[in-house]
């Protein structure tokens, strides 16, 4: 906004040297902290099975192997195609939801719109062992227990709450007389959604898209009670089973830790961006 | 604001009905997989429902399922557990986070801040289950962290004080530290019926650590969007005023933060007291259910021992608390609109 006033800056006093120390300290002792578990599960991943020791789990793998990746990747690749096939309808689904919702309840309000908004979102926040009963046997009787469709159809509904959180709160900032000038042109409620809502709504369509792919791709509690066939299983069911199989080294569980976060991984590195915005849309206003 | 508004205000007026209209089916469905759900739960905990046959008869005492569960000796654990780690995990995070966030606010500029915002957040980007097996084999008792201990030369020392070396069995810990049965009991005597023994599980630590590592950068990018709201402007004029830095962020900065203190407060309170990916991820029910959860509990009765009835009591139970923590938030933000 207005940085005017910085030109006042040079009264301002250095920094002592003593706190500047303490503070780059801080940095490196915070980073270290991050850095460690993926260090940690790196060099233990790259170690072949019998340089994996308990004493050494520190060092640098000598030589460094491949192999604990290949069999990493040899046991969760079909689990990885899962939680593709699971994952990406979902999150299209559930951010197209979210927008005509968020749409809906931001520029048409109506009487009770306030509450059916909360009501909504009150959604997101509660444990979902608390409707896995009846859910599962809602799926047996539609059929769709155990099959990647009822997985996508799950999550597509309970990702609705927050979708119509972000895309609410996005169109809450885009003018009224948007919408009016839809009307001088004739356009319905859903038409001005179409022609006029729909095309300036990428970057909350990228925010919601993140969110939920982040949020269905790590998921484990719906994925191990509706899908228990291990060939529909998502990757981090999977993960979950070989990190209890006794005969799985730890070099393998590391590399397959590794593997099954990639995607997540990749996208926040190419759009750590948007997920900064998303953290912030994602929470209620108070 | 202008003439057109007022007449497009009527115009719009026929046109309004279709809004509530387009929004049934996202409510019927919602409201079904919601609240319909969470009804038919609470129909399960009253019945009888207690083997792989359904059976949603009403039980001859409909309340016995909450009676056996507040009994049970592994749900007081469980209470216990949940109570311990949602504190430790609050206190935490919004420590980690707060002195992230200032951190780099006052001491890295431009590019590099943005690298180190990065690193402290990408954790949040990774499943609880990745994050629990990283943790495990750093929390692992014969070797991780016990290792780099040794390292540093204490437990030498240690040893020629005549002292058993430091070698914590972190989440192999059956101990429970700082107990207040008998302080508790002697406030409200009939908290003596308590089983479990109330205090700080020791193997709770690692998880409470794990979870931080998780969740201390979405504290910390919280505090950042929050600290990027505050004009200079202002602390400017309260350094001409001959305030020490300390003093803007007591009296200036962390009062402005609340809001988003808040947030933070519910968000990970919400996730903290539902956390079950990490727990099964990391270290199961621990010994003595050191680290058992009610979400875990929900899943062995229901899915494991087939005690419906249990499991749905709960899960209610898990419900109610989040709740208490979650709709006054949701209330005040509905009344500020």
């Amino acid at each position: 906004m207005n940085r005017t006033l910085s030109i006042t800056r040079p009264f301002q006093v250095r920094r002592p040297r003593l706190s500047r120390l303490v503070m780059a300290a801080a940095i490196v002792f915070a980073s270290l902290f991050f850095l460690m578990p993926i260090y940690v599960m790196l060099v233990t991943g790259l170690k072949s099975a019998d340089n994996v020791s308990l004493s050494t789990m520190w060092q640098l793998p000598s030589p460094i192997t491949g192999g604990a990746f290949l069999e990493a990747w040899d046991r969760l690749a079909s689990s990885m195609r899962n939680s593709f096939i699971v994952t990406i309808p979902a999150t299209a689904l559930s951010c197209m939801i979210g927008s005509i919702n968020g749409y809906l309840l931001s520029k048409w309000r109506f009487r009770f719109s306030n509450v059916v908004f909360i009501a909504i979102v009150f959604g997101m926040f509660i444990p979902f062992q608390s409707v896995l009963i009846p859910l599962i046997k809602t799926l047996q009787f539609l059929g769709l227990y155990g099959s990647l469709l009822g997985l996508i159809l799950v999550h597509t509904i309970y990702g609705m709450a927050v979708t119509t959180l972000i895309f609410r709160n996005f169109y809450v900032n885009i003018p009224n007389e948007l919408i009016d000038a839809g009307r001088v042109d004739g356009a319905g409620v859903l038409g001005i959604f179409r022609h006029i809502v729909l095309p300036i709504s990428i970057p909350a369509f990228v925010v919601g898209a993140i969110f939920q792919f982040t949020g269905i791709w790590n998921d484990f509690l719906f994925g191990l009670v509706v899908t228990p066939d291990p060939r529909v299983q998502p990757v981090m069911i999977a993960l979950n089973n070989l990190s209890s199989t006794f005969s799985v080294a730890w070099n393998v569980l590391m590399a397959g830790a590794l593997v099954a976060a990639l995607p997540t991984a990749i996208l926040y590195l190419v759009l750590g961006r948007y997920f900064i915005s998303g953290l912030t849309a994602g929470s209620v206003k108070g | 604001m202008s003439e057109s508004t007022a007449v497009f205000k009527r115009l719009r007026l026929r046109e309004r009905s279709i809004a509530p209209v387009a929004l049934v089916p996202s409510v019927l469905v919602f409201g079904l997989f919601v609240y319909g759900f969470i009804a038919a739960t609470g129909l399960v905990s009253l019945s009888n429902w207690n083997t792989a046959k359904i059976d949603l008869s009403l039980a001859s005492n409909p309340l016995g399922s909450y009676e056996e569960l507040l009994g049970s000796y592994r749900f007081q654990c469980d209470l216990r557990n949940t109570f311990v780690f949602t504190i430790l995990l609050l206190i935490g995070t919004i420590l980690l986070g707060l002195a992230l966030a200032i951190l780099l606010e006052t001491a890295v500029r431009g590019r590099r801040r943005t690298v180190f915002r990065q690193l402290f957040l990408f954790p949040y980007s990774l499943s609880f289950i990745v994050t629990g097996v990283a943790w495990r084999w750093i929390f692992n008792p014969e070797t991780g962290i016990n290792l780099l201990i040794n390292a540093t030369g204490v437990n030498h020392v240690l040893a020629v004080a005549g002292i058993g070396p430091l070698q914590p069995g972190w989440l192999t810990d059956p101990q429970v530290v700082l107990p207040v049965n008998n302080a508790l009991a002697s406030v409200f005597p009939p908290l003596a019926a308590i089983q479990t023994q109330l205090g700080i599980p020791v193997a709770l630590i690692p998880v409470t650590i794990a979870s931080m590592w998780q969740l201390g950068g979405f504290a910390m990018a919280m505090f950042l969007a929050g600290l990027s709201t505050i004009p200079e402007e202002v602390r400017e004029a309260a350094r001409i005023d001959g305030a020490t830095e300390a003093q803007i962020y007591r009296r200036i900065v962390l009062p402005m933060l609340r809001p988003i203190m808040v947030s933070i407060i519910i968000i990970v309170g919400a996730s903290s007291l539902k956390i079950f990916d990490l727990i099964v991820g990391m270290s199961g029910v621990g010994p003595g259910f050191a680290t058992d959860v009610p979400g875990l509990f929900v899943y062995d009765m229901a899915f494991g021992a087939q005690r419906y009835n249990l499991g749905a009591a709960a899960s209610l139970v898990m419900l109610l608390l989040v709740t208490v923590v979650v709709l006054p938030y949701l209330a005040r933000s509905l009344r500020n609109e």
